[in-house]
C-alpha cells in the first residue's frame, strides 16, 4: 500500500536558521511512525509543515501519492490531517462538549444532544469526563484528552501526537496507548512524537530520529535497541544520564512543614528535606504535588500547617517571603510561570536576586549584571546567541536552564523543581540531573517533582508517594520499583509504608 | 508552495528584518513623512512659531502619555486621565485663588492625581480588579469631585505668583516652558524605565505577571506606582491647562485619555503589555498633535479631522502589525 502522506524535501527558516534541511518523511495507512530527536531537532517545525500551519520554503506535500498546493491548515483539515499539539490548543472558557465540537457547532447548539455526543466520544476513549465542564478547570491531562476528543470527532486519516504523554499520568498514558491501537487497527497512520524512549518502543512500528533539522535514521524496534536510537539522537553514547552522588553529603535538616492543608487537595502533607539532599515527591498527576509545593512556596494560601527553615517557624505567606526565608521553586509550566518569553536571558536570571545587580538609587548596573549572568550561563553550558537575547528564542531544555540559573543566582537554601525535565530532550535532561546534583552537592536542600518514576529513582536519595493529598507512603533506594511506587500512588493513602520522615 | 528547488533562507531573513523594522521605526517613518509631506504642502508649517505651537499643543497629551505608557506596559489601562487632569486644574486654581502661592497650588494638585491614582492602585494591585472597570469608575468620581469642588463653575486663579502664571506662556531660549517639561518628563521616564530595576520590573510584569511574582517580588506594589505616576502626571497636565488660560475647570480633559491612549498605541506600546518605549510614545504624541495642525492649517473641518485620526490610527497598527504577515 502506498503512503497516506509524503513529505519530499522539506526545507524551513526563521531568521536565517535553518529549522528543516531536506527532510524526507512518510506515513503509511495503518503505522504508527515514532519522530525522535532532542529539542530543536525540528520536529514539531515539521509537523507544524503537515498540519499546514507553516509554509516550507522549498520542497513538496504528497497526499495519496498526488502532490498538493497550495497547502494551509484547511487543505490539511480536508485530507483527514489532524495535529494534537505539546500546548493545547482549547478555549478554556468553553465546556468540553463546545470544545469538542467546535469546528461544526450549529448556529443553534441543542445541549443535551451534544453533550450526550461529547460523552460518548469521550468514553470510547475510556475517560469519565463531564462533557459540561470548563475546559479551563480540567487537570492538563484531562485538556489533552479533550483535544484527542476534539480531532477524533471529525473523519481522520491522519493524526499526529506531539509529547502526549509528557502530561499524563501511566495510567492514563496507558489508556492513550489503546486508543492509538484502536486508530492504528483502522488504518489510521499515526505520527507518534514522545521522549518516553520505552513507550516509543512498546508501540511504534517505524521510527525516523532527527538531529539539526535533518534526518539521521530510519529504522524500527526490531533492529534498533534504545541505546543505538539515543546515539543517533545526540550523535554518542549516554552512558550513564543521571550524575553519581558522590562528595556529597547530606547535613542537617534545612526544611521542615508540617500538616499543610489547602482544600481537598492537600489533606495534611508533612516531609522534611535536609541540607545536600534530593528528595523526590512521586504519584500520579493530581495527586496534590504541585498544590503541595506551591504552598510551601506562598504562591497558594494554605488552609493549615506550618513551615520550619532551619528549626526555625518560618511565616511564608507569599512567594516574596519564601525567597527571603530561602525558598526557590522551578514550576511546573515554565512558559507562563518560570520564563518571561519576551525578556533576555540575562533579565530573566537576576529576577529572583536583584539586590547585586541594583545601586543604592535602584540603577541597574547592566555591566555587572552581563558578567555574572555570562559566568553562569556558561557554567550551566546554555546554549543561546548571547545573554541579550530573549528566553523566547531558547529551546524547552535551555529556557528551562534559565529557570535554573534564576535559582543558582538567588543562592536559596532550598529549592523546590515541579517537572523539571518535562518536553526536554535526552541530552539537555542529563545536563539539568547534573545541575541538580550540583546544587545538592553545594548543600542546597532540593525537593524534586517528576512523573518519570526512572527519573525520580536516578536523582534522588528517597522518593516520597503522595496519592489523593496525602503522603502514602516512602521509598528508600533499596526499595525503588515502579510496582511499589504505583501501588502506593493508587492505592488512595492507604496505611503509610514508612512513615514520612 | 510547489518550489522543490533549495530553500532561499537569503530572501527570508531580509523579510524578518523588514518586519523588525516596521515595528520599531514606523511611528516614526509616519512622523517624518507627516511633516515632510506638511512642510511641501505649507509654507506655515515649518515656521518656528508654528513648531513652538504645536508642541505647546501636544505638551498635556504628552506628559499623561508618559503615565500612560507606564500603566499599559503593566498590561493596565488608565481610562481617568482627563478626569484627573480636570481636578488637577481645578485643585490647582482653587489653592492658587485662596493665595496659597505656586508651590502649594502645584503640590495640591499633584497630590490630589497621585491620591486618586492610589485608589486605583489598590483596588487594581492589591483587589486584583480589572483596571479597564476600575478606571472607568475613578473617570467618573473624579470628574465629579471636580465639578463638586468648583461648584460647576470655572475658578479663576487670580494671582497665583509669577513662576506660575509665567508657566502657562513663558519661554525658556525660545521654547514654551510647558514643552520643557515635556521633554524633562520623557527623559526621566526613558531613564527610569531602562535603566532602573523598576522599569525592568514594570515591563517584567506586563510580559509574564505570574512568572514576577513566582520570582518573589512584590508585583502589587509596581501596579499601584504606576497608576499613582500617571494620576500625578495628568494632575499636571491639569497644571499646565490652567496656568496657560488662568481658570481652572471641571469640564475640561473629557476625552482626552482617549487622545492619550490613542498616542500610545500610535507609539507601538502593545495593550498585552510588556512591549513599548519612550521615544516612540513621545513620537506617537506628536504624530497626533501634527495632524491636528496641518488639517488646521488647511482649514480642515474638526468632524473631519477625527475621520482622518481615527484612520492615522489603523494607518499606524497596519504598519506595526501588518509587518507579522510578512513572517508567515
Amino acid at each position: 500500500m502506498g503512503p497516506l502522506v509524503e513529505l519530499k524535501g522539506i526545507t524551513r527558516s526563521f531568521g536565517g536558521v535553518r529549522a528543516l534541511k531536506g527532510i524526507d518523511f512518510d506515513l503509511r495507512p495503518g503505522e504508527v511512525h515514532a519522530l525522535l530527536g532532542e529539542n530543536g531537532a525540528g520536529k514539531s517545525t515539521l509537523m507544524r509543515v503537515l498540519a499546514g500551519e507553516i509554509t516550507p520554503d522549498g520542497g513538496a506535500i504528497l497526499i495519496d501519492g498526488a502532490s498538493v498546493a497550495p497547502y494551509d491548515p484547511r487543505v490539511a483539515a480536508s485530507h483527514g490531517i489532524a495535529v494534537i499539539h505539546q500546548e493545547t490548543a482549547l478555549a478554556p472558557d468553553l465546556s468540553v462538549a463546545e470544545n469538542i465540537f467546535m469546528r461544526e457547532l450549529p448556529g443553534i447548539i441543542a445541549w443535551p444532544a451534544l453533550n450526550r455526543r461529547a460523552a460518548v466520544l469521550l468514553k470510547q476513549l475510556g475517560f469519565a469526563i463531564d462533557p459540561r465542564r470548563t475546559v479551563g478547570d480540567l487537570a492538563v491531562a484531562h485538556q489533552q484528552v479533550v483535544e484527542i476528543a476534539k480531532a477524533l470527532s471529525q473523519k481522520v486519516r491522519v493524526i499526529v501526537f506531539d509529547e502526549p504523554t509528557a502530561v499524563l499520568s501511566t495510567g492514563d498514558a496507558e489508556r492513550l496507548h489503546g486508543i492509538i491501537a484502536g486508530l492504528r487497527a483502522e488504518g489510521v497512520g499515526i505520527v507518534y512524537i514522545s521522549h518516553r524512549l520505552e513507550e516509543v518502543f512498546r508501540i511504534s512500528d517505524r521510527m525516523t530520529v532527527m538531529k539539526d533539522g535533518r534526518v539521521v535514521g530510519v529504522t524500527t524496534p526490531r533492529d534498533a535497541s534504545v541505546e543505538d536510537v539515543i546515539r543517533m539522537m545526540v550523535g554518542r553514547p549516554l552512558a550513564a544520564l543521571f550524575p553519581k552522588a558522590e562528595g556529597r553529603r547530606i547535613g542537617d535538616e534545612v526544611l521542615r512543614v508540617a500538616d499543610l492543608r489547602r482544600g481537598n487537595r492537600v489533606r495534611g502533607v508533612s516531609l522534611s528535606v535536609r541540607a545536600g539532599e534530593i528528595v523526590g515527591l512521586g504519584g500520579l498527576v493530581g495527586s496534590g504535588r504541585t498544590e503541595t509545593v506551591r504552598l510551601i512556596f506562598g504562591a497558594d494560601r494554605r488552609d493549615d500547617g506550618t513551615i520550619h527553615l532551619r528549626g526555625e517557624q518560618a511565616r511564608i505567606s507569599s512567594p516574596l517571603d519564601a525567597v527571603l526565608a530561602g525558598i526557590g521553586l522551578v514550576p511546573e509550566d515554565r512558559k507562563h510561570q518560570g520564563v518571561i518569553l519576551d525578556m533576555p536571558i540575562r533579565t530573566n536570571t537576576t529576577m529572583a536576586r536583584l539586590a547585586p545587580v541594583v545601586n543604592a538609587l535602584g540603577f541597574l548596573r547592566l555591566r555587572v549584571e552581563r558578567g555574572l549572568v555570562e559566568a553562569l550561563s556558561k557554567r550551566l553550558r546554555l546554549k543561546s546567541a548571547g545573554v541579550d537575547a530573549p528566553a523566547s528564542s531558547l529551546s524547552g531544555g535551555n529556557q528551562q536552564k534559565v529557570v535554573l540559573a534564576k535559582w543558582f543566582h538567588a543562592g536559596t537554601d532550598v529549592i523546590i523543581l515541579d517537572e523539571p525535565t518535562r518536553g526536554v530532550d535526552v541530552g539537555a535532561k542529563a545536563e539539568i540531573y547534573a545541575l541538580i546534583e550540583e546544587l545538592a552537592a553545594a548543600g542546597r536542600a532540593v525537593l524534586v517533582i517528576s512523573s518519570e518514576h526512572q527519573e525520580l529513582f536516578g536523582l534522588c536519595d528517597r522518593v516520597l508517594v503522595m496519592a489523593e493529598g496525602r503522603i502514602a507512603g516512602e521509598l528508600q533506594p533499596a526499595d525503588y520499583s515502579e510496582e511499589r511506587l504505583l501501588t502506593l500512588a493508587m492505592t488512595r493513602g492507604a496505611a503509610p509504608l514508612r512513615k514520612a520522615s | 508552495m510547489s518550489v522543490v528547488t533549495e530553500d532561499l533562507p537569503e530572501g527570508k531573513r531580509q523579510r524578518i528584518e523588514v518586519s523588525e523594522l516596521f515595528r520599531r521605526y514606523g511611528t516614526a517613518a509616519i512622523f517624518l513623512v507627516l511633516v515632510i509631506g506638511a512642510a511641501s504642502q505649507s509654507q506655515a508649517f515649518l515656521t518656528e512659531r508654528n513648531v513652538m505651537n504645536v508642541l505647546r499643543q501636544v505638551a498635556p497629551t504628552g506628559i499623561m502619555a508618559v503615565g500612560m505608557l507606564f500603566v499599559i506596559l503593566t498590561r493596565g489601562i488608565d481610562l481617568s486621565v482627563g478626569s484627573l487632569l480636570a481636578l488637577g486644574s481645578v485643585s490647582c486654581a482653587l489653592t492658587a485663588a485662596a493665595g496659597s502661592g505656586t508651590p502649594v497650588a502645584v503640590a495640591a494638585a499633584v497630590g490630589a492625581g497621585a491620591a486618586a491614582g492610589i485608589v486605583t492602585g489598590v483596588l487594581v494591585a492589591y483587589a486584583e480588579l480589572p483596571p479597564f472597570v476600575i478606571t472607568l469608575a475613578m473617570m467618573t468620581a473624579a470628574r465629579g469631585s471636580a465639578l463638586i469642588l468648583a461648584s460647576g463653575q470655572p475658578i479663576m486663579m487670580g494671582d497665583p505668583g509669577e513662576a506660575l502664571t509665567d508657566f502657562g506662556s513663558g519661554f525658556v531660549l525660545g521654547v514654551p516652558q510647558p514643552v520643557i517639561l515635556m521633554f524633562a518628563v520623557f527623559v526621566v521616564a526613558g531613564v527610569v524605565l531602562n535603566f532602573t530595576k523598576f522599569g525592568r520590573i514594570v515591563k517584567a510584569i506586563g510580559s509574564n505577571a505570574e512568572a514576577v511574582r513566582l520570582s518573589g517580588i512584590a508585583a502589587p506594589r509596581y501596579v499601584m506606582a504606576v497608576y499613582v505616576i500617571s494620576g500625578a502626571l495628568a494632575a499636571t497636565a491639569g497644571i499646565i491647562s490652567a496656568s496657560r488660560t488662568g481658570v481652572g475647570s471641571g469640564s475640561i480633559g473629557v476625552g482626552a485619555e482617549l487622545d492619550v491612549i490613542a498616542a500610545v498605541v500610535i507609539g507601538g506600546a502593545s495593550l498585552m503589555g510588556g512591549r513599548g518605549g519612550v521615544v516612540n510614545t513621545l513620537l506617537g504624541a506628536l504624530v497626533m498633535g501634527v495632524i491636528g495642525n496641518i488639517m488646521n492649517l488647511a482649514d480642515v473641518p474638526g468632524y473631519n479631522q477625527q475621520v482622518f485620526m481615527g484612520g492615522i490610527i489603523v494607518v499606524a497598527m497596519l504598519l506595526q502589525y501588518g509587518a507579522r504577515w510578512l513572517r508567515r
